[in-house]
């Protein structure tokens, strides 16, 4: 096991050598500097617009960002590193004379229909420019009807959209230990049918980690009980969806890894 | 697929009034189904299904290379419509035989000593499962992953979880299949007693029961929660066709299928279906496609056997039947005698196939590999299935031989469960 991460250490080490040099000195172990997760272009891109954002960032006025979702928006015990806050600091690495507050809500065993129902009030108390609505794995744990769980995602992206904020859905992770557990694919599809019937853009986190996977960038079958895999999936989930709002707001290229 | 279109033998009398479709006058004449004479072995049947058997390991995999060379990826429909299709053929041409020579009770009895065995099967791989999630739940505690490993909470009360596992409400992912061919079973002495009786009524019957499901969102509910992700008030519309397809019914289309016109709907349907794939896997292609159309295909819903999944196999088994003889030398060749030997032992077969797929996953998750280690896996595991299947057949024609007659041991294996 230990000879297993150090192996992963090393690989990741290796790559950050080739990939930036500038920063070879860099040990990728205790924090996550330059994480090599590339994600192909298409899926940090989106057809779909965040217009609230883009006026908020071009009026200079501060960006109120709510993040909703359940257990897999954070790290247990290291909120600070998981994708929200990563998120966030991307942001304000892109944006540095921008206001960006965040605030993170989660609600660990909801379905998408119990939250749905949550939003509007969320909202009222937040007036986000911007919501992220992670969510589909308490439903495909669950096994809820399909359905129902297209349903409850419509239900709130139209109250979302009725309160006058932006939103942003995310998918479920890629979790290939459980991939005989957990059936992902209908969920998945189910967030796409939303996403484009309402030109909601949806950050695609499973094929992100799944391509990460792939490629061999992070071990996500790892029996690993430390935090520092987590870690560094977060920084690089938080990296990948900054990218992926201040594409879809249009706010231009941006110096990003 | 295979041999819809294909008489698969002589046919009798009865047939020309069927033909005439006179639904009344047929009322008088005596069996409404036509069952073939014994004859060979219908090799495409074995060929396909052992086909499906290959893809549905292959697909219950982690994605590897050879995940490319499965159906799903170039169309709507995948190995289980085929799967389903020729279990209901094959179901049907067995035990339709027995009702006809043995009467309703005889066939049941011999219906329900199936049920049973598929039954067995299940509980078995379940048995496997369960050691396999709870060897994940003790060495896995990635904090990555906390909110996953939530699915493992069934573990703290077994009693429950078995009972429902034994109901066939609890079934993990993956092990579908079993129970939704048990309950299609099930119904098999009912399917046939009608099919004996009318089988386009039987036919229209079960597209009803289809339609129904689709209008009033019919569904078995399943343990904890959830439904049943092979719905079997959908999916017994392709097993009832492949009853009526052997009964008789593929006789009855053989015109309908050689026409020029069928063969060039299904093949501007595949092709569509193929493009429409294509933007699944290469997301750049995705705006090319009309929102419109996007809105109005998506989702297509394998747990309730889409539409356009029923007819993508449709047109698949239409092109199949037409461009691939019934006496086409290569069925004999060596080089597909795997595949048929694997589609002949299909219950057994198809059990392995699962199991391989839980220890593939197992090796996977241990030795962190690459896509070579993907792949090879998967090869080991269809040279494993091929083996399986040739010391299954060697034991029922050199290691049995004698003890049991020819008639059970046939029959056994070709209405092969397969689920």
């Amino acid at each position: 096991m230990k000879s297993a991460r150090t192996t992963l250490g090393l690989l990741l080490l290796a790559a950050c050598l080739a990939a930036a040099p500038a920063r070879a000195g860099d040990n990728p172990e205790p924090a996550p500097p330059a994480p090599p997760c590339d994600v192909p272009a298409y899926l940090l891109s989106s057809e779909s617009l965040l217009p609230k954002v883009t006026d908020a960032v071009k009026a200079n006025q501060p960006l109120s960002v709510l993040v909703v979702g359940s257990r897999s928006s954070t790290i247990p015990g290291n909120e600070a590193s998981a994708y929200p806050a990563t998120m966030q600091a991307a942001l304000k690495e892109a944006f540095p004379s921008a206001v960006i507050d965040l605030s993170v809500e989660l609600q660990g065993k909801s379905t998408a229909e119990e939250t749905a129902g949550t939003l509007v009030k969320l909202v009222e108390a937040k007036k986000p420019t911007l919501v992220i609505w992670q969510t589909g794995t308490v439903d495909a744990m669950r096994a809820v009807d399909p359905d129902d769980f297209r349903t409850a995602i419509n239900d709130g992206v139209v109250a979302l959209r009725g309160a006058g904020t932006d939103v942003v859905l995310v998918n479920l992770q890629y979790s290939p230990r459980t991939e005989t557990m957990i059936s992902a694919p209908p969920y998945l599809d189910n967030m796409k049918v939303v996403a484009q019937q309402h030109d909601v853009p949806l950050f695609d986190r499973f094929a992100i980690m799944k391509q990460w996977s792939d490629a061999g960038y992070f071990d996500l079958f790892s029996t690993s009980h430390g935090v520092d895999l987590a870690k560094k999936v977060h920084a690089c989930l938080g990296r990948a969806l900054a990218k992926f709002v201040i594409d879809a707001a249009h706010l231009g290229p941006v110096q990003q890894n | 697929m295979s041999s819809i279109a294909d008489p698969i033998a002589g046919s009798p009398a009865a047939d020309a009034k069927t033909e005439a479709k006179s639904e009344v006058k047929a009322k008088v004449a005596a069996p409404a189904i036509t069952l073939p004479v014994t004859g060979e072995r219908e090799l495409r049947l074995d060929l396909f299904r052992g086909l499906a058997l290959w893809l549905i390991f292959i697909d219950h995999l982690p994605t590897n290379l050879l995940t490319w060379l499965t159906i799903r990826n170039y169309g709507f429909s995948d190995a289980t419509e085929i799967f389903i299709f020729i279990s209901g053929y094959t179901a049907a041409f067995v035990y339709g035989r027995a009702m006809l020579e043995g009467g309703f009770v005889i066939a049941t009895a011999r219906i329900l000593r199936r049920v049973w065995q598929i039954y067995v099967a299940h509980v078995f791989l379940f048995t496997i499962f369960l050691a396999e999630i709870s060897y994940v739940a003790t060495s896995f505690e990635n904090p990555l992953y906390s909110e996953e490993m939530g699915i493992m909470d069934f573990l703290k009360q077994p009693d429950v979880t078995i009972v429902q596992a034994l109901l066939l409400r609890f079934r993990p992912v993956n092990m579908d299949v079993l129970p939704l061919y048990i309950v299609l079973m099930l119904f098999l002495p009912l399917i046939l007693w009608l099919m004996k009786w009318k089988p386009d009524v039987t036919l229209g019957l079960s597209v009803l029961l289809y339609a129904l499901t689709w209008q009033f969102d019919l569904y078995l509910s399943a343990y904890p929660n959830g439904f049943w992700a092979f719905n079997p008030f959908a999916w017994q519309l392709l097993f009832v066709f492949g009853a009526w397809c052997a009964l008789g019914g593929a006789r009855r289309m053989s015109r309908i299928l050689s026409s020029n016109i069928t063969m060039w709907i299904c093949i501007v349907y595949l092709v569509a279906a193929f493009f429409v794939t294509l933007t699944w896997y290469v997301p750049q292609l995705g705006h090319i496609m009309p929102k419109v159309i996007e809105q109005w295909m998506y989702p297509i819903n394998k747990t309730d056997l889409d539409v356009l999944r029923f007819a993508h196999f449709l047109a698949l088994a239409a092109l199949t039947v037409r461009f691939l003889p019934r006496d086409w030398p290569g069925l004999k060749s060596r080089w597909l005698r795997p595949l048929i030997l694997c589609g002949q032992h299909s219950l057994e077969i198809f059990c392995l196939g699962v199991f391989l797929a839980f220890a593939g996953h197992f090796v996977l998750a241990e030795v962190s590999g690459g896509a070579a280690l993907h792949a090879l896996i998967s090869v080991c595991g269809i040279l494993i299935m091929c083996g399986m299947a040739w010391i299954i057949s060697w034991y029922k024609h050199s290691a049995d031989k004698g003890a049991s007659k020819r008639g059970a041991a046939g029959n056994a294996d070709l209405a092969g469960g397969g689920a």
